[in-house]
Order: structure tokens, then C-alpha cells, then sequence
């Protein structure tokens, strides 16, 4: 595989590791990157093991997958076994656990459960069936909402009447907020969010220098933009500096996508509170679908039994997410929970922690050093 | 390089990160569970649960020690001596056709190259027909020409069969099982535990071609792209790798689960490291593209037309030389070594200079979100 583009040079990547252990010295500095696809990219390019030690990234809570409570995982499989309703969810859904299963096995209990690319694929779906009624599964940040927007405006426009949203979209500034405010973490600053921040902008953030004195580097998610922005933080340090920067210019506008955000404000609304996997309860901080478009709101069609279940007890998640604990901190990290029998939702996206720590960075570091720097065969 | 440990050793004391290391390495040494109580389409996926449900119904049922290795094919020795690969598979893919081939030519190349990979000339193919009430006897003609157009660039012959129908949706078009039987010539020997520290991989050519083929054909992506699938014989190449690299300890075909879930079974079977050098992997810049798009890793996305080889280091360069020579090989490459240590595990360099785990997969490689 030839990776030729400039965000994945080698030689680039040997520049910035050695600035950043010059300007790092022997402090001990922890960097938390909120984004899933932040901990994605860090875990499969071995990040982690070519940072010096005394930099530590913690992984943090976005993971849209990871912050969906058992209790909607259980509402969603309910929806798919409802007669004549097809269920269309994204992939990496389809293996969250709840309290009865996955939508997988569902699934496989003849729930008629279908993985989709977009919420458009799922919209199709309803027009070429129109005898039975198709549900979607919106999960995501902000990043996702937007497509979720265009497809409730489409499914109006064209009067589909067997359509509906099972909305469990999320907003990434309250989950921010809430680490910010727990007592037991101890951050040098945040690696922002790369694609939220895209339909944002980075003005949300500015609570955290301001409020909090931390600062932020809003970052993208080739392996050199990670090391780029945490290079960025530490001269934030060594110049005395606090604030948010963007590292990811060439997506992310500072004020986002306004287009997208008024569209959000259409056929969104914040709910009073929502639950979070492992944090609990967090105010305004998740959507519902616009009272306006009551008639695609599978929450308004249905009158799913929206029981509270409890974690599982042996699961971390939160403390995981919090960035509390490391992955393998957690007791049945890798043995009662694996990627294959998860327990926790870290463990099925890829983006999660646990399973991105599993996937990819179970090496000694030693090991990593060793066969990262050997010379390549051949 | 092997000199060098890579594992803390007994009498240091491991940190806590190690240890639980060292018990996920135990845990993961374990029999794969069988938790499910119905089949569900991991099961079929080629990853851990394929392995748990194969292990926990087929082979406790069947067991025998020809069945055990689980190769691809099973190695039969003759009163006489004389050793034959024999191997089955059935092919249920949707769609039927696809770029660059169809469930007819899947179906020979695939059992072809079962036979090839344990060392064989394949020889004989048997095919049997499930077919769905409706589907279209013209259509049928076709795939039958086209069966027998992959059997004679295979060099095999179709030499028994069987149909059946069934009513209306009771299946997907029309599913073939073939059945393959090859000479093993005397003196072939390949087996994993012949691996050794310091020996080479090598790759028969790109790879993920034929997943991103299929995967785009379903047309529920809005991807449009060039990619065929690579549904090809490997027999010639084999037998090229062989006369050039006698040394050549294991090969095995990168179909379902890809490069990566067949390093993972090399490690396993093997007891050694693997390493993988990502930047030298051969992979068309359009599947690469696809895949990066789609959240997918392309060592697990699955060929028809390509194996995996392990020579000694010092037949690396002839068997690279001999594959690329033949049709079909010319991107062929060293990909990685085997360690001593850590057994079992496969490592992939980055060319970024970093490291990974490349884990057996879990059920089907699913897109990601965003
Ligand atoms: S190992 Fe499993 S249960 Fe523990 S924190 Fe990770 S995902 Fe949650």
C-alpha cells in the first residue's frame, strides 16, 4: 500500500516526534481526544507507542456508537420486531449490545433488520415498500445530524407516510463539559473534534480556555494532523498560550457549515436530557425530532417501552469514556469482553476505546518500537 | 532481529499492562466459545465465530484426524503412497454476476485453488446445482459456459454432478457446490509447523480486489468505481512458486476474513509472530480509495485469485521473481516476516513507522459510521 499523500510521511511524522519530546521535557502531560475517529486513527497507526511516554492520550467520549445507553438498544430491537417494520440501521450498530441481545440477533430471530450507508438509502427503502413501515436508527454527532435533517425535509417533500426517525442523535459540547466538571481527571488540554466541528465551527469550544484554562486543537484524522495538533498544545504551553485553534483548516470553517446548522434547527429540537452509556444523564444534550415532523418521529408513531435498563455491572464504560481509566484497566477487558462477546459498547465501533486498544494496540511497547522501527523486508 | 526479546520474560516482573496482556494471550489461546443460540451471519462471516461454530458442531461431530488439520483441503494418503488433496466449498453469492466474474467461475476457481494452496494439481471437480424454481435456463446455459470455459484454463475436468430445485424463495437464485481431487507429487511437503523464524511472506498479487468488487455490485453504495474482482486459478502460480522455492514451507488461499485472518491462522497453526509491512502490501489505488472511504481494512477483504506463501528468506527473491513472470503474478511481493515472538500474534507495520495488532475478525467487516 503506497500512502503518498503528505499527512502520512514518515519523515514528517520522525520531524514532529522530535519537537514534540523537546517542548514536552519530563512534565507529564495528558492530551484527551474527544473524537472516536481520533482514537481510530491513533490505535491503527501506533500513535500511542511513538509519542514519549510521558505524553499520555486519553480517549474520550466521542464515540457515537459508545454513548448509547442499553435502554435504546432495547427500544430499537422492540421497533424491529414490530410486525411489517423493516429497521435500517448503520453497521456498526447492528453488534451494541442491550438487555436481550444485539439488533443482529434480532436479526437473526427474523426481525427484518437492514444495514444501510445513509439515512437516504433508508428513506428508499420506504418508497419501494410501501406496505410495510421503515424506521432508522439515527445515532451520531453533529456530524451525522445533517443527513438525518435532509432526510426527514426529503421524506416530507415527497409525502412518504412509512418513514419514521428513531432519533438518538447527540451533542458534543455537554459530554465535554460534564469531564471537565469530574473531579478525578487531571487534562492538559483536548484534541477537538475534527468532523463535529466541520457542522459547528469551533466557537463551541471556547468555554474551555475561557472557563476552564485548557486549551484546544480541533484536529483531523490522518496520523500526522494527531501529531500535528498535539504539537500544537504544547506551544500553546511553551508560549503561554490558552486557547482553540484549528489544526484541521483545510475542512473545518471557524464558524462550521451555517446551512447545515440552520437545517439542524428545523427538524431538531433538544431534549431536556438524554442518557449517556456510562455518564448518566446529561441535560440538552441530544436532539429529538422537531415537533414540526411529529409524523416521522418513530418515538411519536410507536409507544416503545423506553425502560431504563443498568449497565452491566462488570462494565467500565464510563470510566472508560471519561477517560478515567485506560482500557485495560477495566476487569473483563479482553477476556469476559472482546470485540466478538462485548459487554460494554467500547467494545463493538471500531472508534470505541476498548475495542480500538484490542484491535489494534495490545503490543508491549517495547515490541511496538521494535517492530515499527525495524527495516522493512524485502 | 529474532535475537531480540520481545515479550517481558518470566522472572521480570510484567506491569499491570502486561499482565493483562498475558491474560487476554491466554484467554485468546482458548477454544473459541459458542455462545449463540441460532446461526447468525458472522457465523458464515470466516472470523472467530465461523471458527467457534465449526469447531463446536462439525468437528466434534465428525472428528477425525484428516479433518483436524482443517486445511483447506484434506490430505489423503493411498495404499499405494500416492497422496491426494481432496476439497469441497459451495458458493452462495449475491449478486451472482459481478465485474470480472460470476458464481461460475468462483465456483472452479475456488475449489481449484483449495487443491493448489495444500500442494496439489488439482484434477477433478464435481459440481452440484441448488437452483430456485424460475431462474432462467438461458442464464443457466451461460453459467454452465462459463464454468467449463475456468475449468479448462484451470486444466481440471467436471466430471460428476447433481441438480436439485426448489420451490420459489426457498433460495437466492441458484447456490453450486463443487468438489475438487489433486495428485499431490511426491516429496511436497508444506506444513505450518515447518515455518521458522526469519522466513518471508509473500502475497500472489493485490489484494481486496474481489470483497470491493462484490461489495459495490450490491449497489446499495453510491460508490462508482472501476473494480473487478481478481476470480482467478492459482494453480500455475503455484506450481511456478514451488519449482523456483522448493524451500516453500505453507500456502493458503486470502479468501473470506482476507490477508489478515490467513496471517492469524499462520501464526496460530504456527506458533510464530507475523509481521506485516503495510506499505509494501499490493493494492490498487481504486480499492484502496473504497475501503478508506468505507471505514474498511483492506487485509481483511477477501480474494479469489490470490494465496499466501511462506519461503526461507534466501528463496524470498526467486519465488517473487517466478510468480511475477507468470500471468497473473506480476504484483506479486514480499509482504512480511515470521518472528520468533510474540507466538500467535500478527503485528503490521505502518509505513508511518508505528504498529498495530491485525486481530482475527469478528463477523463481517461492517462500515462505519460518519
Ligand atoms: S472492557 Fe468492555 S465492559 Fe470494560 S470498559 Fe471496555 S467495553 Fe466496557
Amino acid at each position: 500500500m503506497k500512502f503518498v499523500d503528505e499527512f502520512r510521511d514518515p519523515a514528517a511524522a520522525r520531524a514532529l516526534v522530535k519537537s514534540i519530546t523537546e517542548i514536552a521535557g519530563d512534565t507529564e502531560w495528558k492530551f484527551m481526544e474527544v473524537c472516536g475517529g481520533h482514537t481510530h486513527t491513533i490505535y491503527r497507526h501506533g500513535i500511542e507507542h511513538l509519542l514519549p511516554e510521558n505524553i499520555e492520550l486519553v480517549h474520550g467520549p466521542g464515540c457515537p456508537v459508545c454513548v448509547i445507553p442499553m435502554g435504546r438498544i432495547d427500544d430499537a430491537m422492540w421497533l424491529a420486531e414490530q410486525p411489517d417494520v423493516v429497521f435500517t440501521t448503520f453497521g456498526d450498530m447492528m453488534r451494541v449490545p442491550g438487555s436481550r441481545g444485539s439488533l443482529l440477533d434480532a436479526k437473526a430471530r427474523g426481525a427484518d433488520v437492514r444495514f444501510v450507508y445513509s439515512p437516504l438509502d433508508s428513506l428508499k427503502i420506504a418508497v419501494e415498500n410501501p406496505d410495510k413501515h421503515v424506521v432508522f436508527f439515527a445515532v451520531g454527532f453533529e456530524t451525522t445530524v445533517p443527513s438525518t435533517a435532509v432526510t426527514l425535509l426529503r421524506a416530507r417533500t415527497l409525502g412518504v407516510k412509512n418513514f419514521s426517525v428513531f432519533s438518538n442523535h447527540v451533542t458534543i459540547v455537554p459530554p465535554i463539559k460534564a469531564i471537565l466538571e469530574s473531579p478525578d481527571l487531571r487534562l492538559s488540554g483536548f484534541l477537538g473534534p475534527g468532523h463535529v466541528s466541520t457542522v459547528v465551527g469551533i466557537r463551541p469550544y471556547r468555554f474551555v480556555p475561557e472557563v476552564y484554562g485548557k486549551p484546544v486543537v480541533v484536529a483531523g484524522f490522518e496520523p500526522l494532523d494527531i501529531l500535528a495538533s498535539v504539537h500544537m498544545l504544547l506551544q500553546q504551553y511553551a508560549g503561554g498560550r490558552c486557547e482553540v485553534e484549528n489544526q484541521y483548516a483545510r475542512v473545518v470553517r471557524p464558524e462550521g457549515n451555517t446551512a447545515a446548522l440552520k437545517l439542524m434547527a428545523e427538524t431538531f429540537q433538544l431534549r431536556p436530557h438524554f442518557e449517556w452509556r456510562g455518564l448518566g444523564f446529561i441535560s440538552q444534550s441530544a436532539l429529538k425530532v422537531h415537533d414540526d415532523y411529529a409524523d416521522f418521529d418513530a418515538e411519536v408513531r410507536f409507544s416503545m417501552p423506553g425502560v431504563r435498563v443498568a449497565d452491566p455491572k462488570a462494565c467500565q464504560c464510563g470510566e472508560v469514556l471519561k477517560g478515567a481509566i485506560k482500557p485495560w484497566e477495566c476487569k473483563v477487558f479482553g477476556t469476559a469482553c472482546t470485540p466478538e462477546t462485548p459487554i460494554g459498547t467500547c467494545m463493538v465501533s471500531p472508534e470505541g476505546a476498548c475495542a480500538a486498544y484490542y484491535n489494534f494496540g495490545r503490543l508491549h511497547r517495547e515490541t511496538a518500537l521494535m517492530v515499527g522501527q525495524g527495516a522493512p523486508v524485502g | 532481529m529474532t535475537s531480540e526479546r520481545l515479550t517481558p520474560s518470566a522472572h521480570e516482573v510484567p506491569d499491570p499492562e502486561d499482565r493483562t496482556r498475558i491474560r487476554i494471550e491466554e484467554f485468546r489461546k482458548r477454544r473459541p466459545r459458542l455462545v449463540d443460540e441460532v446461526v447468525t451471519m458472522a457465523h458464515g462471516a470466516g472470523g472467530k465465530s465461523s471458527a467457534a461454530l465449526v469447531d463446536h458442531v462439525f468437528v466434534e461431530a465428525f472428528r477425525n484426524p484428516e479433518l483436524e488439520n482443517l486445511g483447506d483441503g484434506a490430505v489423503l494418503a493411498l495404499p499405494t503412497g500416492e497422496r491426494l488433496a481432496f476439497s469441497t466449498d459451495s458458493y452462495v453469492v449475491a449478486p451472482y454476476e459481478f465485474p470480472g466474474g460470476s458464481i461460475a467461475d468462483l465456483a472452479i476457481n475456488g475449489t481449484v485453488n483449495d487443491l493448489a494452496v495444500s500442494g496439489a494439481r488439482p484434477q477433478w471437480i464435481s459440481a452440484a446445482f441448488v437452483i430456485e424454481e424460475g431462474f432462467s435456463i438461458d442464464k443457466l446455459k451461460q453459467l454452465a459456459g462459463e464454468m467449463r470455459a475456468a475449468a479448462d484454463a484451470a486444466g481440471v475436468q467436471i466430471v460428476t454432478g447433481d441438480t436439485k430445485v426448489v420451490p420459489n424463495g426457498a433460495a437466492d437464485g441458484l447456490y453450486i457446490t463443487t468438489s475438487g481431487v489433486g495428485v499431490i507429487p511426491a516429496g511436497r511437503e508444506l506444513s505450518p509447523l515447518a515455518v521458522r523464524a526469519g522466513d518471508r511472506l509473500i502475497v500472489s498479487g493485490t489484494i481486496a480486489d474481489h470483497g470491493m468488487a462484490i461489495m459495490l455490485a450490491r449497489g446499495n453504495l453510491d460508490i462508482e468505481a472501476d473494480i473487478e474482482s481478481d476470480s482467478a486459478p492459482v494453480n500455475g502460480l503455484v506450481e511456478a512458486l514451488l519449482a523456483a522455492a522448493p524451500g516453500t514451507r505453507w500456502m493458503r488461499d486470502a479468501t473470506r476474513g482476507g490477508l489478515g485472518t490467513v496471517a492469524n491462522e499462520l501464526a496460530q497453526a504456527a506458533g510464530v509472530g507475523v509481521v506485516l509491512d503495510e506499505g509494501l502490501l499490493p493494492i490498487d489505488p481504486t480499492v484502496l480509495g473504497c475501503c478508506d472511504m468505507l471505514g474498511i481494512d483492506p487485509v481483511y477483504v477477501a480474494n479469489e485469485g490470490k494465496f499466501v506463501a511462506v519461503v526461507p528468506a534466501d528463496e524470498a527473491e526467486v519465488a517473487v521473481a517466478a510468480l511475477r513472470s507468470q500471468p497473473g503474478g506480476a504484483q506479486a511481493a514480499v509482504i512480511g516476516e515470521v518472528l520468533a515472538d510474540p507466538p500467535g500474534i500478527v503485528a503490521m507495520r505502518t509505513p508511518f513507522g508505528g504498529t498495530r495488532i491485525v486481530d482475527m475478525l469478528v463477523g463481517d467487516p461492517l462500515p462505519r459510521i460518519c
